[in-house]
């Protein structure tokens, strides 16, 4: 490497020796790489006088003079354009164009230049990736892209998040499908983010190119390859960082707690349980007991270059991650592998290949339910240690049946799952005919997952639900194979001057299975994770006892592709696809999938052409159909994989019954979506604005809806049939702005800013009862969320309250209302029938947000970068659901402010031990779960490049970085961001692990 | 040919060769892993696998003892707190709607007994092999036991025979009358009498016995007393099962499936459970359900203090019975005895929703037990569903009822006095009816027999706080199962 830099600084300098006469010479250089680039045009402007570079970037250009103005051009790269002021060499340093109209864009079984587009598609690069340091890739696409919503289940370390392209459809799966180079990859924990070179979102009906699996839009995942005509780049990235719990809620400090319970026994007629308060002081933080600053570390390291017919691309990585809770009871660890190799095996026919292997190994604890660990350190009482004066953990005696002492909880869990995945991609692409490739791929998945799980024999106290008498031990090892084969012909023409014809005709083939298998034992010896293996346990069960430890699903699909371009201005494309997928019976097997595009470009008009103000203006629309098949295999048939078991003689014994409730006549579910849109540059390409409407209807919904309990779906390994039965409607408008200005050579800055407003309603659910039930609140409550004709999916469905009874006048005024005593909630009755009860049951909230929005700022000055990000979610309701009503639970302070008189307080009931209906699901427990997150915030320095020659090195980048900073909300919770993500049943918080906020140190170092 | 010919003629045949691959739509032809629910029945061991999950649904039953004995004036519903399983409360108060997420737990689980025992019935003609009818008859017994739980709690149910209801026969299916039903219960067990062996091949499948028990009850249940007292009379005189000398042994796990038990659901602990497939557990969920909250004491196990029993039940013991105290937990009185526990300590618990002081001792939670997790829902308690005692009260029943036969009444009640430590009654008519349902209470508190036998007695308004007549001898049909068979079947009376 300093041999070369040497010889190109030679180079110059010989250069100008002899660059006396009409000419000037120079090479150009890809400022971000600090490489030299090939092919660059060199033009003078104004003539049709010109040259490329060659292979080491050089160019020389004769016939010049002093004051000639030199136009350098490259594709996806700024234009760039240099005053001659006298013919010395030139260096001249290109700056990539990431918005680039001249860009390509991976639009599934092709590519067109974001210029052509005619559908909703949303581009980010690795510049985004790079800065946001996302641990997974979807935390890279929160707040980048309108229309996309990511929630994560849970801030502990190795988690998956939830993608929603606008908005959710079903109470099925609304995961989009997701490809990494054309290959089904649906758990993107497994990808090193620094592999990605850009993510592709198809969010309209132009996904239907992906037929039966594009109703919930399309990731289509680049990885980096190498570029041709470069020597030997390595790239070593590194962070490593520590971080904390982003939030601890406020809760009573052992004297208040005391007082409120001697409070609240008191009211119910119940003695004091703590006759002396004065002692006690603080007591015990328990959430100081769980959350720690916990570590995380990244390294990259990759290689990447390219012959004249080849390009390669090397890359490894390690990623160790522990958790704010439990540290590395709550660990990941990820490291990767991969090759990408691409030859032009003679002129036609081109070989793409790429391998990745990826490892990763993850131990989690208990997490957004009754009785995890945040659960239990919000409900556990202050007054109690951590330990005895024995030394031994102490028992939450007194505190209900679910709530445990949280460090005994860590102390005590022990699990493991290790996944091994190899991916890999054979592609040829054959020039068979000037105008006409034939181009097949092969792309396979196969991964290995293994889970083992302990739960040593442990005492938590009287009746603990958590109490284990005896060890049991349960291991998994389930292998998932499928592979994908893709064959098209792409044919491409121009005729006369101005018809521009594409035309793409193919078939893809997939196929997926899976084995599982699984045991669980018990009496493992010593109590200890160490021996806890199935082999040394007694009473093994086989936990697929009852099949279903096999799948195998398949698609054949066709498809066919026209795009025509008229002079650049006038846009059309139209796709149709077969699909047959395994998910249906015989009769309803296949399906067609048409959609259809149009664009228009305005500002290729003459009218505009040579507008100053506005660069750039397109008008497109799209609409079409697009399919779900995502439901569990054979529902269209009836296979006993029900579960039937009995005692006979003192043996259980295993017999076969009918697992879900059979439907013949299911058939896919139909997205019919509408998006019109318009994408504008103005003001010289500074200012860049995309605007879309959509309504995406869902028609012909696959959901498992509760059904008439005479058909047996209650019995053990049943289940509802999935029926087509409902629709529902997504209506909402995209907006994103973008601004990016140099003030001068040192100082630049851009801009940029998205907003989605949605609006989600189901227009039916034809199951008969009309709404589907979901979620969980409390203990033993009716489940809260529904997903029902007219409103959105997933709401909440409570009794509404009218402030608090302030005396016993207003409680006899009142509606009759069980146990209701002043300073109690005042439910509304609904119906007006005089009595409170679940009939009066109501809306009450839901969980989609009515506006998402992101905001991106970054600045370079001289040698410094600076970036930050923030998003928002505006109009979300969250239900305050890690409240354990147990007389001796520790509580919020906001209790601090409670009921304790007439006109005390008209928002928070009194205390009380004695019966209540105040902890009955109602809009008490429902809060504004709106929010705005600085997501990153990251400061970089590069050294200096005359410095980085002297070291022999392209470029050196430090920088510090914060991830989730700060999140401005109203909700007393721990994350508004987070949700399990169930359509039905979401938004609900029984103690979510909060997503930590990170301090990273990092550096990007290429050589 | 030079290489490069070569090449170029090798991939074009290659990329030409794979196009057509696997382009048949018989691709999608892809078998189900497991087996064809139609294309079953072929041998004697798909017949018995059959079988056994139609017995499985006996241990959902759970909940219909829990609850008939909650809805009686035996005991409370207790828990957590006033809204712990709002269904249960309810019931307890007299206050249940057609909203209840328990009754329609028991409605569907009840259903699906039904479907899998048709389920074998759809196919009995199937495969032919030595001993077929028994299997058959032990089907039509599960039928029948499945239809009677139903149409106690419900009335008029849809009525299926021999073939499955399937998706799609919700939206046609009608209510049967409580008449037909009945006489349907009474053909299969009169056909399972027939063909089922006074003792089988394993303990817990059905015997003769149970099927003689579980139709003289559905005798009674339709005041056809001459019947219930031939079948009961048949069965007692049977001699296979007797009367357990020492009451207090009954209801311990190392004294399942005794001479007394005529029919018992079968429970184990060795497998896990958990809240979210309560049908699921292979344990006794009842069991856990009615534990002492927060227990911690010698003998027994936590649970969640459901189903306590009052103070009228426990004064309800005649002085001197023995069965007082195996019935019924006086936790004070326990505490009292167990004062030299945990070192000196004593015994801990904690106090429920509706505490009385007194547990459902014949299905609390004992130690002793594997305790799989969750250990609250996987106690190995069978339940005793039938038990000679009831046999000879029932017999009892209908031949003084039915006037047929004083003397042995009396006998057949002394019997069971006798072995409680009491006197003989020596009443007739209607004090001698009296009686008897004092004598069943007392002899069946905490089995989940009362609120039905003080129904169909017409007792249960002047017993029930709450209980309205006409309205709550039936319990309603879920809302929710009326809406998704179609909105087409009346509800139950005053819902």
């Amino acid at each position: 490497m300093k041999r070369e830099l040497l010889l190109l600084v030679l180079g110059l300098f010989t250069c100008s020796i002899y660059a006396q006469g009409l000419m000037v010479r120079g090479t150009v250089y890809d400022a971000s790489l600090n490489e030299p680039l090939p092919g660059v045009n060199v033009v003078v402007k104004g003539t049709t006088q010109g040259t490329s570079t060659d292979f080491d970037g050089n160019f020389v250009l004769p016939d010049v003079k002093v004051g000639d103005v030199l136009v350098f051009s490259y594709i996806s790269f700024k234009t760039q354009e240099v005053t001659l002021e006298n013919l010395a060499p030139l260096s001249i340093y290109l700056q990539e164009d990431l918005n680039s109209l001249d860009e390509v864009v991976v639009i599934g079984y092709g590519t067109q230049t974001k210029k052509e587009i005619t559908g909703a598609v949303a581009v980010v690069g690795s510049e985004t990736i790079e800065e946001l340091n996302p641990q997974r890739i979807e935390q890279a696409l929160q707040g980048q892209v309108a229309g996309v919503q990511i929630t994560s289940s849970s801030g502990s370390p190795g988690a998956a998040s939830n993608i929603r392209i606008r908005g959710i459809s079903t109470n099925g799966d609304n995961r989009p499908l997701i490809l990494v180079d054309g290959n089904v990859i649906e758990d993107l924990s497994v990808i090193n983010p620094g592999d990605i070179e850009s993510i592709n979102v198809l969010k309209d009906a132009t996904a239907g190119i992906y037929g039966v699996r594009a109703a919930n839009g399309v990731v289509l995942i680049t990885t980096k390859t190498g570029r041709r005509n470069t020597g030997l780049k390595f790239s070593y990235n590194a962070y490593g960082g520590f971080q904390e719990t982003s939030r601890r809620l406020p809760l009573l400090n052992a004297t208040e707690y005391a007082l409120i319970i001697n409070e609240a026994h008191a009211a119910g007629g119940q003695p004091n349980p703590f006759p002396v308060v004065g002692n006690l002081g603080q007591g015990t933080d328990w959430q100081d007991r769980v959350f720690q600053r916990a570590p995380i570390f990244n390294h990259d390291i990759s290689v990447s270059g390219g012959g004249e017919k080849s390009t390669y691309s090397a890359s490894a990585s390690l990623l160790t991650q522990d958790g704010i809770v439990g540290g590395d009871k709550a660990n990941f660890k990820r490291w990767t592998t991969r090759i990408n190799y691409n030859l032009d095996v003679f002129e036609k026919l081109k070989l793409t290949a790429n391998l990745l292997y990826t490892g990763t190994d993850r131990s989690a604890l208990p997490e957004n339910s009754l009785g995890s660990v945040l659960f239990n350190a919000l409900n556990n009482a202050p007054t109690f240690s951590v330990r005895d004066a024995n030394g031994d953990f102490t028992l939450a005696e007194g505190l209900g049946n679910e709530v445990i002492n949280p460090v005994a909880q860590i102390a005590n869990t022990f699990n493991d799952t290790d996944v091994q995945r190899i991916s890999g991609k054979f592609g040829l692409d054959y020039e068979v005919l000037p105008n006409i490739t034939a181009v097949t791929s092969l792309q396979f998945n196969y991964a290995e997952v293994e889970g083992r799980s302990f739960l040593p024999e442990v005492f938590y106290g009287s009746g603990k639900v958590f109490n284990i008498d005896r060890n049991v031990v349960s291991t998994s090892d389930n292998i998932f194979r499928d592979y994908t084969f893709d064959a098209f012909l792409n044919y491409a023409t121009i005729l006369g001057e101005n018809h521009d014809l594409k035309a793409t005709l193919g078939m893809s083939v997939f196929k997926t299975r899976g084995k599982f298998s699984g045991f669980t034992g018990f009496d493992i010896p010593d109590n200890s994770f160490k021996n806890a293996f199935i082999e040394n346990a007694s009473d093994v069960v086989d936990n697929f006892i009852n099949g279903g430890d096999e799948f195998d699903s398949r698609l054949l699909s066709y498809f066919a592709r026209v795009q025509y371009n008229y002079a650049g201005k006038y846009l059309l494309s139209a796709v149709i696809r077969r699909d047959g997928s395994t998910a249906f019976g015989p009769r309803n097997r296949f399906g067609w999938f048409p959609s259809g595009s149009a664009g228009w470009v305005v500002s290729e008009e003459e009218f505009l052409r040579d507008s100053n103000f506005i660069t750039f203006m397109k008008f497109r629309g799209s609409y079409g159909i697009v399919g779900n098949d995502r439901i569990p295999a054979n529902a269209f048939r009836s296979v006993l994989s029900g579960e039937g078991a009995y005692v006979f003689d003192d043996q259980l014994l295993f017999g076969q019954a009918v697992g879900l409730i059979s439907n013949p006549e299911i058939q896919w579910e139909e997205q019919k979506t509408l998006d019109v849109g318009v994408d504008m540059r103005l003001f010289k390409d500074h200012v860049n604005i995309t605007a879309d409407y959509f309504n995406r209807r869902t028609e012909n919904l696959l959901v498992s809806p509760p059904v008439s309990g005479i058909l047996g779906a209650s019995a053990p390994g049943s289940g509802s049939p999935v029926v087509n039965a409902g629709t529902v409607e997504n209506r909402g408008f995209e907006f994103a702005l973008g601004y990016d200005e140099s003030i001068n050579e040192d100082l630049s800055f851009g801009i940029n800013y998205n907003v989605t407003f949605l609006d989600n309603e189901v227009i039916s659910v034809n199951n008969g009862v009309g709404f589907i039930p979901g979620g969980a609140f409390g203990v033993g409550q009716e489940p809260p969320s529904r997903m029902e004709d007219g409103f959105p999916l997933g709401y909440f469905y409570g009794l509404e309250t009218d402030g608090l009874f302030q005396n016993a006048g207003e409680v006899s005024a009142h509606a009759t209302q069980a146990n209701a005593a002043p300073g109690d909630l005042r439910f509304v009755d609904q119906n007006g029938d005089g009595v409170i009860d679940l009939d009066d049951r109501t809306y009450i909230g839901d969980p989609i947000p009515d506006a998402t929005m992101g905001l991106n700022i970054s600045v370079n000055y001289k040698n410094w970068d600076f970036g930050a990000y923030a998003f928002a979610s505006i109009g979300n309701e969250i239900v305050r659901n890690y409240e354990r009503n147990q007389p001796l639970v520790n509580r919020s302070i906001y209790t601090l402010n409670r009921w304790r008189g007439e006109g005390t307080s008209t928002t928070f009931p009194r205390v009380t031990t004695g019966a209540t209906s105040n902890t009955l699901f109602s809009d008490f427990f429902v809060e504004d779960g709106s929010f705005v997150r600085i997501q990153n915030v990251q400061l970089g320095y590069t050294l200096p490049s005359d410095w980085m020659e002297k070291m022999g090195a392209d470029s050196l980048r430090f920088y510090l970085s914060v991830n989730n900073l700060y999140t401005f909300t109203e909700y007393k919770g721990y994350d508004p961001s987070a949700s399990s993500g169930a359509p039905i049943g979401g938004g609900i918080d029984q103690g979510f692990y909060p997503v930590p906020r990170t301090y990273f140190l990092g550096v990007n170092f290429k050589f | 040919m030079n290489f490069e010919t070569k090449l170029k003629r090798f991939f074009a045949i290659a990329i030409v060769a794979f196009m057509p691959l696997s382009c048949s739509d018989e691709f999608l032809d892809v078998d189900s892993f497991e087996e064809d629910s139609e294309n079953f029945f072929n041998t004697e061991q798909d017949y018995q696998n059959a079988l056994i999950a139609a017995y499985d649904l006996l241990q959902s039953t759970y909940i219909n003892v829990m609850l008939g004995e909650i809805a009686s004036d035996n005991t409370l519903a207790g828990g957590e707190s006033a809204t712990d399983v709002p269904g249960i409360q309810e019931i307890d108060d007299m206050v249940h709607t057609p909203l209840n997420q328990q009754l329609q737990d028991m409605w569907g689980w009840m259903f699906s007994g039904v479907n899998r025992a048709n389920y074998i019935l759809e196919f009995k003609d199937k495969t032919d092999f030595a001993g077929k009818n028994v299997i058959i008859a032990e089907a039509t017994f599960l039928r029948a036991y499945y239809y009677f739980e139903l149409v106690k709690w419900f009335g008029d149910v849809p009525l299926s025979v021999d073939r499955r209801l399937l998706f799609g026969d919700q939206d046609v299916i009608e209510r049967t009358p409580v008449a037909e039903v009945y006489a349907q219960i009474e053909q299969d067990l009169l056909f399972a009498i027939d063909n089922l062996p006074e003792v089988q091949s394993q303990t817990g499948r059905a015997t003769r016995g149970a099927a003689q028990a579980l139709l003289g009850k559905a005798y009674l249940y339709q005041d056809k007393f001459t019947e219930a007292a031939n079948v009961l009379n048949d069965l007692i005189n049977s001699g296979t099962y007797d009367l357990l000398a020492d009451y207090s042994t009954m209801f311990e796990n190392d004294n399942e499936n005794n001479i007394e038990s005529v029919f018992e659901v079968q429970y184990t602990d060795i497998e896990g459970a958990g809240f979210g497939c309560l049908q699921c557990s292979e344990g006794n969920v009842a069991v856990g359900f009615n534990g002492i909250r927060n227990y911690a004491g010698p003998l027994f196990e936590s649970g969640f203090s459901f189903n306590v029993p009052v103070q009228e039940a426990y004064d309800a013991f005649e002085d001197g019975d023995l069965r007082r105290d195996v019935a019924i937990l006086d936790i004070n009185a326990w505490a009292e005895a167990n004062q030299d526990f945990a070192s000196g300590a004593g015994i801990s618990f904690v106090e429920g929703f509706e505490h009385t002081g007194y547990y459902n001792r014949k299905y609390i939670a004992r130690q002793g037990d594997l305790n799989t997790g969750d250990a609250n829902l996987t106690n190995p308690n069978n339940y005793r569903a039938i038990r000679f005692a009831d046999v000879l009260l029932m017999a009892a029943e209908a031949l003084n009822r039915g006037g047929i036969n004083e003397a042995l009444a009396q006998t057949y009640l002394n019997r069971v006095r006798t072995r409680a430590g009491l006197a003989d009654v020596m009443a007739t008519g209607s004090t001698l009816t009296d009686a008897i349902y004092q004598e069943r209470r007392v002899e069946l508190v905490g089995e989940g027999h009362r609120f039905f036998d003080l129904v169909r007695t017409g007792r249960a308004a002047t017993e029930i706080d709450g209980f309205q007549t006409g309205k709550h001898e039936l319990f309603p049909i879920p809302a929710i199962e009326i809406e998704l068979a179609g909105n087409r079947w009346a509800q139950n009376p005053g819902y």
